[in-house]
């Protein structure tokens, strides 16, 4: 045991209880505005203990329609927010998981190219092709739909490359095994690769969702209508700084909706998540 | 070598059907995208569409002398060593912090995850609402000391309001990464030197730091990665790259250039150029981080 430190310890407590402060008091502070109303919101300095109208501010927002985004209701986008997050997280997983599948359980012609063609992909983020992309996307009638959302996402190479160098580690005796028993590839993947595969599929599915979830540039230009655009996007619509209109109270009540979800996936899912995105990203 | 002793199974036409819908998405929105662009950066095309014409690397050249351009690659990697200084030494010091205290472990780490769950461009967002001018309680104490605080209107304070919000929502990736790296160096060197009568800054700096290296490198690339690209939302949700053009990045100069400006050439040549960095960073990334060493 290295010396036995008290006061150390102590520092390490008072430094990392900042650190939380700083971490959680955006959020913190999001949260009291959203429970204020309008006037005090625009009269700084903001109290630091929850207001008295947060059943109002809450209902208000979540089914009343909020004015600047065409009286669209924040549950409107949570529920175009869960789909995406749930549809690419879902659809990832299942495509990357037969992909990797063939790839490392088949021998064919053209294995070695299509394992690249999926890997150079890593290379192609939307950011870096945003207007042709936009353009396929028009032509192929997909603005303003959930399929435009989200399939065009489910494709990457990460989660494909993860499940590979996991099937990888599975011994070619368990394959034999399969095969001598009988097992045709589909129940080999089925009752023996799929549960093998539960860890990895829980932490990439938070990871996932919360990559779903937070996505800004793709909602941003897939989406003209307010009823189909994510909780981000319309809260971003929501804010004008110049404008006095701006109905902050709602706005803050937005901000913690389109926060809380991903933040109960990952602590509620912590122990996946902790370790799939360090595995994952190794 | 292991591969080609893998047992396999010895389906003709199932692989194919296996990857047909990764390929499909993979073709459709991927490399037929990039290669339009590819294809758009070295045509002039006028805003209508009415006509084009070859121009070599003619839209490459210009771009590269366009002092807007020039400026948006100063801010973004000004922008970006900012963000990567300031969230991974942030993270570093509570890992440290974290891997030395015996109770409340657990506690610390779900608290100080939060922010990975936040939208970039939601971290803007908060960090706007605190430090605007107009009602933010930190705007308005900063002005009763006395400061001319104005995000809005001052480049300086602008690219500060966005790296602090950059940095704030990235200090949790680190922060895992960095306590999984400080818990995978043997007690053992730590007690050893200690024994030999180092201090604990010592112990720091002589050890531990050198052998957090790949999990520092590693991440130098992974948040460089992220306040290219994934800092689009707090881009245009804070500033729009004003004032002026001071918080302008490369891929929200991508964006403005093609979407709201409609010019294509000069558009898809930056994403060229983009594409160009990307691949240098990958390689990087994988080229060193297949080589990251594992202690213990």
């Amino acid at each position: 045991m290295i010396q036995n430190n008290p006061i150390g310890r102590l520092i390490a407590h008072i430094i990392l209880i900042v650190g939380i402060l700083i971490v959680a008091f955006p959020i913190y502070y999001a949260f009291i505005a959203s429970t204020q109303s309008l006037q005090d919101i625009m009269r700084p300095p903001l109290s630091l203990l929850p207001g008295g109208h947060f059943w109002e501010n809450y209902t208000t927002a979540l089914f009343g329609g909020i004015g600047r985004i065409g009286g669209v209701s924040v549950g409107r986008l949570l529920i175009n927010s869960t789909i995406m997050a749930l549809a690419i997280a879902v659809g990832k997983i299942i495509i990357s998981i037969l992909s990797a599948y063939a790839i490392v359980f088949f021998r064919f012609p053209g294995r070695m190219v299509f394992f690249w063609l999926i890997f150079i992909t890593l290379m192609l983020p939307v950011e870096v092709r945003i207007l042709p992309t936009y353009k396929v996307m028009v032509d192929l009638g997909l603005i303003d739909t959930y399929t435009g959302l989200t399939v065009p996402l489910m494709a990457s190479a990460t989660a494909t490359l993860l499940f590979r160098q996991f099937f990888m580690t599975i011994p070619g005796e368990l394959v034999e095994a399969a095969r001598v028993d009988g097992a045709g590839p589909w129940r080999f993947f089925k009752d023996i690769l799929l549960p093998l595969s539960k860890t990895n599929i829980a932490a990439l599915f938070v990871i996932l969702f919360i990559y779903g979830w937070t996505q800004y540039l793709w909602p941003l230009l897939m989406t003209n209508r307010n009823d189909m655009t994510t909780i981000v996007i319309g809260l971003r619509k929501m804010i004008s700084f110049a404008d006095a209109d701006t109905e902050w109270h709602l706005v803050m009540v937005t901000c913690i909706l389109a926060i809380l979800p991903p933040i109960l996936v990952v602590v509620l899912m912590q122990r996946w998540f902790v370790r799939g995105l360090v595995e994952t990203e190794k | 070598m292991a591969s080609s002793t893998r047992v396999t199974f010895p389906n003709k036409v199932l692989p194919y059907l296996l990857l047909a819908p990764q390929l499909a998405i993979t073709i459709v929105f991927f490399y037929w995208p990039a290669s339009q662009a590819i294809r758009q950066s070295v045509l002039r095309e006028d805003p209508f569409g009415l006509s084009t014409q070859f121009v070599g690397l003619g839209n490459f050249k210009r771009i590269l002398s366009d002092p807007n351009y020039l400026n948006s690659l100063q801010v973004t990697v000004i922008f970006s060593i900012a963000t990567a200084v300031i969230a991974m030494g942030f993270a570093l010091l509570f890992a440290v912090m974290a891997d030395k205290v015996i109770r409340g472990k657990g506690v610390y780490r779900t608290l100080m995850i939060w922010p990975y769950a936040v939208a970039p461009a939601i971290a803007g967002m908060l960090w706007l609402f605190l430090f605007n001018p107009s009602m933010g309680t930190f705007a308005y104490m900063i002005r009763s000391a006395g400061y001319n605080w104005d995000p809005l209107l001052n480049s300086n304070q602008a690219m500060l309001l966005v790296v602090a919000a950059a940095a704030w929502k990235q200090i949790s990736y680190n922060f895992l990464f960095f306590v999984a790296g400080l818990q995978s160096i043997p007690k053992s060197l730590i007690e050893a030197a200690a024994i030999d009568g180092a201090g604990e800054t010592k112990r720091f700096w002589t050890i531990i730091f050198p052998l957090l290296a790949p999990t520092t490198f590693f991440l130098l690339v992974v948040n460089t990665v992220y306040a290219f690209f994934d800092t689009f939302g707090i881009i245009h949700a804070v500033t729009g790259g004003g004032p002026g053009k001071a918080t302008e990045t490369l891929v929200y100069k991508v964006y403005n250039d093609g979407f709201v400006n409609l010019i294509l050439g000069d558009s898809a040549a930056q994403s060229v150029i983009l594409m160009v960095i990307v691949i240098g960073l990958t390689a990087i990334q994988f080229r060193y981080v297949e080589r990251k060493v594992h202690y213990g």
